[in-house]
């Protein structure tokens, strides 16, 4: 039996007011196994504090029942105050007498006789409360960032920065992501590069940094602070130690008509590539699907002209596996495909182009070498439409609901440059609204406005017609002077909408990270912790959880990174002690646990059990691993048997709480 | 003339918050001292998935005459699918108790997340008015427990 002592709280007048605390304390002294009663006016105060400890100590108590406000509020206060005089914090059990009840009812007689209810249900719970230990578990002190552009280069850096060993992993054969097809930056207009490949050296100089380029993580086991990851190294065909990037063989590769990816397909490069001059790790691929030598065994020009013998025609993928503490996602964006909207004509005529192949037209590094020329021609465009919102706000179904963010922005910048570099050209931009919150954002958008004479019409473009002149007409609407208008084109400009890469749902599965509808990681509180995943352990860092821009990003990046490093620091970790358990002389191995369980804690285990005939059988039965386990307590419900428990929250706790009110 | 003193119905109801948001629901209701019949007391679980329909059965056997079970909203549990797991074990649970003779009307699952102290207190309301005009419930009652 225990011995049970029931403290309740006046909180001033707050519960005073309309519970007879005095009677309560009473009324709970009759029940069994309490010993000892008592009322005070502020019990979380230190004297209230006090007199639960004095009472632990002197009548020996083995369980605390406090009558006050929600355990949401005090439940650690008086966890804490138990267990600084030697009693378990998990024997502590708060009957909410204040949202709950006084708050709530006028009447003093039913709301005090509601308060003494609540403390019978919460007596009932502790004379079943077993005092619990929270377990630790070790911490791999070092991270995984999934995801080499801004946000994952960002995340590393500072990781690295706090003296940590930090791992990126990217698909491409070279970091630096979707900044490094930009041409300028808004709103102060720096040249992307400028800024972005001096931190992507840093990254390759960093000796607590490994940069793993064109690999893929391809499984991911554990948990906060113990992850086991597999990384696949997929085959480039190249020796990475012995390549010193020269380029001679994508200079000789004989395969000319590969499209080239890093320029959105607006020109060509060999079989054998550096995506850029300033590639992180400067190391040439072999594309497996154009190589002659690789597809038909015919050529071998590279690894002639090679000088350092890195070719390797016979690489293999290979797979690693890497153990982490945390894991940062920064696997970022792409554009929507445009296939469900042909109005604009993007499919038919390549001088209607989406804003990232016009930043490659506009790019000093680009397939035009910076010079504004249209695709078709190579003429000087005079007239440019700029369409905003292509399948951003979109609720048909055709493109996406949400507000891709960057776009409104982005558009003004082209527009201004446009008008800066060729102030021949005539700029339109149609939109629904211009969205420009950010430090110095709005006055950049007035002054392409106002400075620089682009026409802002606001009104959506309803379609594109290419011409056989080689123009393209317009058709849209002025939905201020409601009129329709057409405008003869030489270039139109879609500002395509973003959303996650394609590979960021097969990562959230192996993370058991969630994601909303639209594939963006979501976030553990949307206000309060928005760089965690509500994975443990989880960590999102840019555009996976949201649009967003450069300065956004790198901010995410750096909060990212500091909660790495607040785990990493950590020897170990404090598991939480109300987990699942199972029976193991109950338990037939049935799986249904397994399948619910939401974060991967249940396994299942061969174990030896002594038979009555002295007979040792092996059984399978399943096995928790507390550090996993967040208890939910789906499994306990699923389990057919009755073996699935949870503690703290156990089937015969919440059954005694249930007959009490009942009563 | 005889004058017979009846006394109101007042039923006995049981609701399982769960701890991230109907919980938290519960005490927001009450911190903006939104009214609700002292009828409901409620049992606080870490998620609604935690509730083993034996715990319903039960609360029944015991003379319950409602029970509600609160849970995050759909897409927003705490545990990230246990919700889902309420939703279908409920209806599953539910209609084999109507079957039993425990009115629709009896059981409930609502959503309520934390910020949605005022959905709460209606819902609570509401649940105790329809739960009152049904009256008693005199199914499935363990007549040994019932000393009355």
């Amino acid at each position: 039996m225990q011995r049970i002592g029931v403290f309740v709280c006046h909180c001033g007048t707050n519960i005073a007011g309309t519970v007879d605390v005095h009677a309560v304390a009473e009324a709970l002294k009759m029940e069994p196994g309490v010993v000892f009663s008592i009322d005070y006016q502020y019990m979380c105060s230190e004297a209230g504090q006090n007199i639960v400890k004095d009472a632990i100590k002197e009548h020996k108590l083995t369980g605390v029942v406090i009558c006050s406000c929600s355990p949401r509020m005090h439940e650690g206060t008086f966890r804490k105050a138990a267990a600084s005089v030697g009693l378990n914090p998990y024997m502590v059990e708060i009957a909410n007498i204040r949202e709950q009840c006084s708050w709530i009812h006028k009447d003093k007689q039913t709301a005090t006789e509601k308060a003494i209810i609540l403390g019978k249900a919460a007596i009932a719970k502790v004379h079943l409360n077993a005092p619990l230990t929270a377990g630790t578990s070790p911490v791999t002190k070092r991270a995984l960032v999934i995801g080499g552009g801004i946000a994952g280069i960002q995340t590393a850096l500072d990781i690295a920065d706090a003296g940590f060993e930090v791992d990126i992993v990217e698909k491409n054969p070279t970091i630096g992501g979707k900044m490094t097809q930009i041409d300028k930056t808004f709103p102060t207009l720096d040249c992307a590069a400028c800024i972005l490949t001096p931190k992507m050296v840093d990254c390759a100089q960093n000796d607590k940094i490994k940069i793993y380029s064109y690999s893929e993580v391809t499984d991911v086991k554990g948990f906060v602070g113990n992850f086991t990851v597999t990384i696949k190294r997929k085959a480039r065909y190249v020796d990475e130690t012995k390549c010193t990037g020269c380029g001679e063989c994508t200079e000789k590769c004989p395969m000319k008509k590969v499209p080239n990816e890093f320029n959105l397909g607006l020109d060509t490069r060999r079989a054998i590539y550096i995506p850029f001059a300033q590639a992180v790790p400067k190391v040439a691929t072999i594309d497996p699907d154009y190589c002659n030598m690789i597809k038909n065994g015919k050529c071998g020009l590279c690894a002639k002209v090679c000088g350092a013998g890195a070719i390797d025609y016979k690489q293999q993928d290979q797979f690693i596996e890497e153990k982490y503490g945390a894991i940062v996602v920064a696997t970022g964006f792409n554009p929507i495909k445009l296939d469900n909207f042909d109005e604009f004509a993007y499919s038919q005529s390549p001088d209607v182009v989406t804003s990232l192949e016009f930043e490659r037209l506009t790019n000093a590094a680009g397939p035009t070498a910076g010079t504004l020329l249209r695709p078709s021609d190579g003429k000087h465009p005079h007239t440019i439409v700029f369409v905003q919102c292509v399948g951003s706000r979109d609720t048909s179904g055709c493109g996406k609901p949400y507000c891709s963010k960057i776009c409104c922005m982005y558009t003004a910048k082209h527009a201004m440059l446009t008008r800066e570099k060729y102030p021949d050209t005539d700029v339109y931009v149609f939109y629904i609204d211009v969205r420009t919150p950010g430090k110095n954002f709005d006055e950049f958008y007035r002054r392409a406005v106002e400075q620089y004479g682009v026409h802002y019409i606001k009104g959506m473009v309803g379609k594109v017609v290419p011409q056989s002149d080689g123009t393209l007409k317009v058709q849209a609407s002025d939905l201020i002077s409601n009129e329709q208008l057409h405008i003869d084109a030489d270039m139109v400009v879609l500002a395509t909408a973003i959303e996650p890469d394609k590979s960021a749902r097969s990562l959230g599965t192996m993370l058991t990270a969630s994601m909303d509808t639209n594939d963006f990681f979501t976030e553990a509180h949307p206000k309060l912790r928005p760089v965690e995943s509500p994975t443990a352990g989880v960590f999102l860092s840019g555009a996976c959880q949201g649009p967003k821009d450069i300065p956004e990003t790198v901010a995410q990046a750096g909060a990212a990174a500091s909660k790495v490093i607040g785990l990493l620091v950590k020897d170990s970790l404090t598991c939480n002690p109300c987990v699942a358990h199972s029976n193991e002389l109950m338990c037939n191995g049935c799986s249904a646990c397994e399948k619910v369980c939401p974060y991967g804690a249940i396994t299942y285990m061969d174990k030896e059990f002594k038979m009555p005939d002295r007979t040792v059988a092996i059984r399978r039965v399943a096995s928790v691993n507390e550090a996993v386990c967040q208890g939910c307590g789906a499994c306990t419900v699923a389990c057919p048997s009755g073996a699935m428990d949870l503690k703290g929250f156990s089937n015969s706790q919440i059954m005694a709480e249930v007959d009490a009110i009942c009563k | 003339m005889q004058v017979t003193e009846t006394k109101e119905f007042k039923p006995k109801i049981v609701a399982f918050c769960c701890n991230w948001c109907s919980y938290a629901g519960a005490d927001l209701a009450g911190t903006n001292r939104l009214n609700y019949p002292a009828d409901v007391k409620i049992i606080r679980v870490p998620c609604s998935c935690r509730v083993n329909p034996m715990f319903i059965l039960r609360a029944f056997q015991r003379g319950a005459d409602g029970v509600i079970l609160c849970g995050c909203h759909p897409g927003d549990c705490h545990y990230t699918t246990g919700n889902y797991f309420t939703r279908r074990r409920m209806a599953l649970l539910f209609s084999m108790l109507d079957y039993l003779g425990i009115e629709k009307e009896r059981t409930r699952v609502e959503w309520v997340s934390a910020a949605e102290g005022a959905k709460f207190a209606e819902t609570m309301n509401s649940f105790v008015e329809a739960v009152t005009k049904l009256g008693e419930n005199k199914r499935l009652g363990d007549l040994r427990c019932k000393v009355k």
